[in-house]
């Protein structure tokens, strides 16, 4: 049945951190709260963990309330953002110490240490001291603790925020078949859409204090509910443009003539708000139906393999995520191209109306 | 790059050098000078060699004063670390009780040290001073309370002076250490089900251990050095009882006028601290290390 939240608000001193969350995990689910800094996700796991108590609003793990049960009463494991261990205890102490409590074997604790250790990959540094390890391998002993734990609920904190890229891709990635092989309930807390991605599961997308929308992590990504979640949900920040629906076509920005196709032939005429994702921006026509959108470079930005160009078009500001590197110098002018196939529509209260067909991004990848 | 050819950083080390010099080199040096020479009177010296020295290192009144000091550092140490400690973790964590108790705290180590004496010393007279007065008026001492009278009574006034003066400093230093500890190490504790014992044996404590290294040390080195207080007090009595190193140094050069053999002293005294001041460093600095099996 697993853990259900009703209602529950957090207000702290006047401000209010959390309010009305409903939110159901079920038992063995892994499931992602996105949000950016100060959404409230750390506020929600401080509540799930029995850290905080919600001002309003019950906890039910599998039906029974624990609202007011303490931390220590409680079957949870977390890891956090910064890399949590007993700085006088060595790695293979520090995996070991939430055993200890529990009054099981001496030679049945060294086993279990020893095989999440393995699974951790830090068996050969059992013996030293957190402060002799490199940042991932503390954070991979800190993870072996919370994992040896075996508790319901495993809370994860944005614990590879403080990684470098490459540490971050490893773990990420281990994490995963560490997860898939364990009963608990997992929440996992990142500002990230693509460890979102990556993690898949369910998400909880998150914002000021309030829920935006729940569901499957990968529907969600395809069908945002509002404008707000399409923000939240894409990094670099999805694009905007406002257009008119009229007849078959709709001319969005500054004279893009659009077709319409999929779910937006059913749209009625009007103004419309048109999201384009950085990374359906392209140098180079894709395909006969491609829109061009003429723009102005405001800035290209090189990161990793990639170059992120910011330009205007009329009066927005827009992104395009390119694979390659990419020279553009400021103020020049360049056309890049869209598949309208791509575009997600909004209503001006936000609300989505039209998203992708699932084979149009295929066709859109391929 | 190139190097420079001419290298005038040398030249702006200079002045850094010059100080050094004139406050620590040259008058140690001139120390050395005086411990290897008798010296009768101005421009009459003969050099003895280390004839001071073996002098010095087997001389009782230098080896009773060494044994009072060890105790008294000691002691200084075993109070007021636990206590600094202790405090700090009483400490509030934030409101406007911060800055209060941080003021309270801070106001022992901004009086002036000879203010410190004549507070205590008042404090403790038999006659009219708030403490004398009241332990003697409970009538449970064989003989009454004064400075003069017993070593004992002594030995407590200066420590309680010592440990008033100083305790805050350990305190201090010992509170920036707690708050230097993210609130994420509390949750894991907790959420581990560590008791608050155990909580302070494997967080607070390790976390805490460079600024307990720097506390230890300053206390010791400060109470290994002490002076006023025990001058201003008693001279060094009842007897020799409050003789330190350093009231025993004073008295063997200013008014003995001995300056080979209080030379020698100082020097024998200088490498003590230096010893066990490394010694005490290098100590802490492995502590807490967690032991590897």
């Amino acid at each position: 049945m697993g853990l259900v939240l009703e209602k529950v608000d957090k207000v702290v001193s006047g401000e209010t951190h959390l309010s009305g969350i409903n939110l159901e995990f079920p038992a063995g689910s892994r499931n992602v709260l996105l949000g950016r800094t100060l959404a409230g996700k750390t506020s929600l796991l401080r509540i799930l963990a029995g850290l905080d108590k919600p001002t309003r609003g019950r906890i039910l793990i599998d039906g029974r309330d624990v609202t007011g049960v303490s931390v220590r009463k409680r079957s949870v494991a977390m890891v956090y953002q910064l890399f949590i261990n007993y700085p006088s205890l060595t790695v293979y102490d520090n995996i070991a110490s939430p055993l200890k409590t529990s009054g099981i074997a001496k030679s049945e604790i060294d086993r279990q240490v020893r095989e999440i250790a393995a699974m951790l990959r830090i068996d050969d540094l059992l013996d030293r001291l957190p402060a002799e390890l490199s940042g991932g391998q503390q954070q991979r002993t800190a993870i072996a603790r919370a994992m040896v734990k075996n508790a319901e609920l495993l809370l994860m904190d944005e614990p590879l925020v403080n990684l470098d890229y490459k540490l971050r891709e490893e773990l990420r990635v281990e994490l995963q078949e560490i997860f898939a092989q364990r009963k608990a309930i997992v929440v996992y807390t990142t500002t990230e859409p693509t460890e979102a991605l990556m993690l898949g599961g369910n998400i909880t997308v998150l914002d000021e204090g309030r829920i935006l929308q729940t569901g499957a992590t990968h529907e969600t990504y395809r069908n945002p509910a509002t404008v707000k979640v399409a923000e939240v949900f894409s990094d670099p920040p999805i694009n905007f443009l406002r257009g008119r629906i009229q007849g078959a076509k709709a001319r969005i920005g500054e004279g893009i003539q659009v077709p319409l196709n999929g779910a937006m032939q059913s749209l009625g005429d009007g103004e419309y708000d048109f999201g384009i994702r950085s990374n359906h921006f392209f140098l180079a026509r894709t395909g006969e139906n491609d829109c061009q959108v003429e723009a102005q470079v405001e800035l290209a930005e090189i990161n990793g393999s990639e170059t992120f160009i910011h330009f205007h078009h009329g009066d927005a500001r827009l992104v395009a995520q390119e694979d390659g590197i990419y020279p553009h110098r400021i103020g020049s002018a360049i056309t890049l191209y869209v598949n309208p196939r791509c575009l997600f529509v909004f209503d001006l209260k936000g609300n989505l109306v039209a998203a992708p067909a699932l084979d149009s991004i295929h066709e859109r990848s391929a | 790059m190139e190097k420079w050819e001419d290298n005038k950083a040398w030249f702006l080390v200079l002045p850094a050098f010059v100080i050094v010099a004139f406050s620590g080199i040259i008058p140690l040096m001139t120390v050395v000078n005086y411990s290897l020479q008798d010296i009768f009177g101005p421009g009459q010296a003969v050099f003895v060699g280390t004839e001071w020295f073996k002098e010095m290192l087997s001389n009782h009144r230098l080896h009773d004063a060494l044994w009072r000091q060890f105790i008294f550092s000691g002691l200084v140490l075993l109070i007021e670390i636990p206590l600094g400690i202790i405090i700090a973790l009483a400490m509030p964590k934030r409101g406007w009780g911060v800055s209060a108790s941080l003021v309270i705290l801070a106001l022992p180590l901004v009086i002036p040290w000879n203010v410190i004496g004549t507070i205590w010393i008042i404090f403790t007279r038999p006659d009219i001073g708030l403490f004398g007065v009241g332990i003697n008026s409970l009538d449970l001492l064989e003989v009454p309370f004064d400075h003069t009278a017993k070593p004992i009574y002594a030995w407590i006034t200066l420590l309680a002076m010592e440990v008033w003066h100083w305790t805050p400093l350990v305190a201090l230093l010992a509170y920036a250490g707690l708050r230097a500890i993210p609130e994420a190490y509390y949750q894991a504790a907790k959420i581990d089900g560590a008791s608050p014992w155990a909580t302070f044996v494997y967080i607070q404590l390790p976390k805490m251990r460079g600024v307990l290294t720097i506390a230890v040390l300053l206390r010791w080195m400060d109470s290994f050095l002490i002076y006023a207080e025990p001058f201003a007090l008693t001279g060094g009595g009842p007897g020799n009882t409050t003789t330190f190193l350093s009231i025993y140094l004073v008295k063997l050069a200013t008014m003995q006028f001995d300056l080979g053999p209080a030379a020698a002293f100082s020097i024998i005294y200088f490498l003590i601290v230096l010893l066990f001041s490394f010694a005490f460093y290098q100590a802490l600095l492995n502590v807490g290390r967690g032991d590897k099996a």
